[in-house]
């Protein structure tokens, strides 16, 4: 490789322009609607399989969102999700398994920096915003739901 | 048959909500991360208005398996909780109904970061 790294910002975006493929909107929709279609059946396939061992919609329902995330982390473990990712884009980012991703990558990303502050404050980069919106929002707006149902 | 339309119908709902987040990726310049916030937020929004419980009936995991089936738990534990606890339930409810995968994603992570070596990149 002959790669001179003395150029200008602008030559370096020029390079990178050029090398970066144009992004095919076509193909990431594909992937991502099938990839992510086929990770729901899957949640599909396990929430029957509970109902038929007679566990309730509530617990077949937690239960099927345990095993997704165990499968995401799983497949981050071993280095298969960012794989999948690259090629089904929102498709493995937006199902429960893409959480976990989000939870479990950081985690290992930042293993070297420690258990505490490496591990522990690391985990929660990407899905730590989700939860603070998440939950702030349905906190007011079960708040206003709470107003017009039990004091009207 | 019965089967197949319905797992056609989890195909087709989970789908759609993919092709939703992959459509804005590509066309704004919004981050999967904020993605995954964004789309959380909309499910806690679209169960307050109503809107999302009839997608989940039809699109059942297709519908919950997404992160806005996320948000949407959120505010179906919150109503749970507010009718049998009253107004504590607004605080309780949403984490309530989500602790599983919470405290899933946080073990499972944990402990594949105990395991798995980092990668270089």
């Amino acid at each position: 490789m002959n790669t001179n790294l003395n150029i200008s910002n602008s030559e370096y975006n020029d390079l990178i322009s050029k090398k970066a493929e144009k992004s095919p909107i076509l193909k990431n929709i594909f992937f991502a609607f099938v990839i992510g279609g086929l990770i729901c059946m899957l949640g599909q396939f396990i929430f029957n399989q509970m109902l038929n061992l007679n566990i309730d919609n509530e617990k077949a329902s937690i239960i099927t969102s345990i095993s997704l995330i165990f499968i995401g982390a799983f497949l981050t473990a071993i280095n298969v999700y960012s794989r999948l990712g690259k090629i089904a884009g929102a498709g493995s980012t937006i199902p429960i398994t893409g959480f976990s991703n989000s939870v479990v990558s950081p985690a290992i990303e930042f293993k070297s920096e420690g258990y505490v502050l490496g591990i522990g404050a690391n985990m929660f980069k990407i899905a730590g915003p989700v939860l603070v919106y998440g939950i702030t929002t349905s906190v007011i707006l079960g708040f206003i739901y709470y107003i017009f149902n039990y004091i009207f | 048959m019965e089967i197949l339309i319905e797992y056609g119908k989890v195909f087709l709902t989970g789908g759609i909500i993919c092709t939703i987040g992959q459509i804005l990726i590509d066309k704004t310049k919004i981050t999967p991360a904020r993605i995954l916030t964004l789309f959380v937020t909309l499910g806690v929004i679209l169960g307050f208005l109503g809107i999302y419980e009839p997608i989940y009936e039809f699109g059942k995991c297709g519908a919950s398996v997404p992160i806005s089936g996320f948000g949407y738990s959120l505010y179906k534990g919150t109503v749970k909780a507010i009718a049998e606890q009253g107004f504590i339930g607004i605080f309780t409810g949403g984490v309530s109904a989500t602790a599983g995968g919470i405290a899933a994603a946080i073990v499972f992570g944990f402990l594949a970061s105990l395991f798995a070596k980092p990668t270089i990149k």
